[in-house]
């Protein structure tokens, strides 16, 4: 029974890991339908950014914020140099940047970093919390995420800005003719993307270290994740994601063995577009034929 | 009276397929202008043209500025608001989030004031404000569309066809409000209708249109009295 409660909280901390990354994938569904396939990519970049800070010497939390910062611009000019071009492109296209994309990020982070697997400091302590069920690293990266997740939610509900990026999102149209700047928005939601991505590096590394291909497999539950809760609902992103890390975590235990895990998020993948496509959440999306 | 907007030779295009072939015409300051022509006629294609959302050759000229070609964004911002055809409703959000994005070019303060005068003219729209605009019906929904547009103070209003798929009750509604909006809000209004009938009792000047050309230009009045153009262009 202990180690069932253990993996349960375990699971609630890697799924906050998903959650983060399954919503920034929903931000760029939303806003272009399209998958950014290179979303893992870029949060290991910016994890490596932090680690970069850390080693000039700053503060583990100045460091934080200032990859935050940096992977906002990032992002934004991700979206105005190399998607704006092809934003109104053939959907072949647009997929075909988005893995190029990861290619190049990938690429580009083993040649700045090198690609040997590197240690990545939490700022939480290393000790066992109440009565060995959950570590300090565990407990203190899901109220981080946590509290990322609450924080976008706040800024996308009650500010003039969420708003008209929510606007822009949902009916680009109209949302010109009250005068919002569509294109500023989209780029927005790519830096803030970017962003979320990075903190979910940051809380990730410490755990499976860091080597510049240390997002894929989180990417790819991070998409199970997005796919179970409904790849248009935000909200529904971010419970999915908890769902899908504790699943892996019990099925890993339990069931398929932690070398079969990854497998879980195929299957949940699969299971879900088969029975139900819009998600546990979604829209379900009618068109005429 | 002077024109608040003037177009010269305007010419549109979606893709190859030219759709305005030289309009000229002016919507007065304070005035309420129509734009009356049967279906493909171009008057949609005129109003989105008017905002910089198709590709346009000629003259449009907004308060002595020129603001053909412009971006949407910042043609809106000149003071140009548009209802657009199937009222444009951001249907995920709320009757509130739509009226707040209406806002969205003015400084917060300022909308308090206005919110409570767009209750004034649509009372219905203070009962629905925390409902999802998307369950909203059609009347209430251009209801909305004409408040969120109002929210932006504009100089000039385009209206398309405020009166399509509503009931003849709610469409006498609508208009009896927008007479008063004329009235109290001095803002010039640009009317696109199919009911021209509706459209030349509320407007002042008309200019009819065919396959994407001015064929009648003329006061509001003379044109409704005068029986030929109502039978070959009108028809009823």
């Amino acid at each position: 029974m202990e180690g069932f409660i253990h993996q349960i909280i375990s699971g609630i901390a890697t799924g906050g890991i998903y959650a983060s990354v399954a919503l920034a994938l929903v931000m760029i569904y939303q806003a272009t339908h399209h998958v950014n396939f290179a979303q893992g990519e870029m949060a290991t970049f910016s994890t490596y950014i932090t680690l970069v800070l850390i080693n000039l010497g700053l503060p583990y939390w100045v460091a934080f914020i200032g990859a935050f910062s940096i992977s906002f611009v990032i992002g934004v000019l991700v979206e105005r140099v190399l998607m704006r071009p092809v934003a109104n492109a053939p959907v072949l296209t647009s997929v075909g940047v988005f893995i190029g994309l990861l290619l190049i990020v990938n690429s580009m982070t083993g040649w700045i970093f090198d690609y040997t697997i590197k240690q990545f400091p939490s700022p939480f302590p290393d000790k066992a919390l109440f009565g060995g069920f959950v570590s300090g690293h565990e407990l203190g990266s899901t109220g981080v995420t946590l509290t990322v997740l609450i924080l976008v939610y706040l800024f996308f509900r009650h500010t003039r800005l969420g708003l008209a990026m929510r606007a822009a999102a949902f009916n680009p149209v109209s949302s010109r003719l009250v005068g919002v700047r569509v294109g500023w928005m989209l780029a927005l939601g790519w830096g803030l993307a970017a962003a979320i991505g990075s903190v979910a590096g940051c809380m990730v590394a410490p755990v499976v270290f860091l080597d510049p291909n240390m997002m894929s497999g989180i990417l790819l539950y991070a998409f199970a994740g997005a796919l179970l809760g409904g790849i248009d609902s935000p909200l529904g992103a971010v419970l999915g994601g908890f769902m899908v890390g504790i699943i892996e975590n019990l099925g890993g235990a339990y069931v398929v063995g932690t070398e079969l895990k990854l497998t879980l998020a195929l299957v949940i993948i699969i299971t879900v577009l088969t029975l139900k496509p819009s998600g546990l959440m979604g829209r379900k999306v009618y068109s005429r034929v | 009276m002077a024109a608040l907007l003037e177009a010269k030779g305007l010419h549109a295009a979606y893709g190859e397929t030219k759709v305005l072939h030289g309009l000229d015409f002016a919507v007065q300051e304070g005035g309420v202008t129509a734009l009356l022509g049967a279906n493909g006629a171009g008057k949609t294609t005129t109003l989105r043209a008017l905002c910089g959302m198709v590709r346009t050759q000629g003259e449009i000229v907004l308060g002595g500025k020129s603001i053909a070609n412009m971006a949407t964004e910042d043609i809106v911002r000149l003071g140009v608001a548009h209802v657009p055809d199937g009222r444009g409703t951001f249907m995920e959000l709320t009757v509130e989030e739509n009226m707040r994005l209406g806002a969205y070019t003015r400084p917060a303060r300022e909308s308090t004031a206005d919110f409570e005068r767009m209750f004034g003219y649509f009372p219905r729209l203070k009962e629905r404000y925390r409902q999802q605009a998307g369950t909203l019906s059609g009347g209430e929904q251009q209801m909305l569309a004409i408040a969120r547009a109002l929210l932006l103070r504009p100089r000039l209003l385009l209206l398309d066809e405020p009166s399509f798929g509503l009931a003849p009750l709610i469409v006498r509604e609508i208009f009896g409000i927008m007479r008063r909006i004329r009235d109290e809000e001095g803002v010039s209004i640009l009317l696109v209708e199919q009911n021209a009938t509706l459209a030349l009792a509320f407007a002042e000047d008309a200019y009819l249109l065919e396959t994407g050309r001015i064929v009648i230009a003329g006061k509001a009045a003379d044109i409704s009295k005068d029986e030929s153009i109502r039978r070959s262009y009108l028809g009823y």
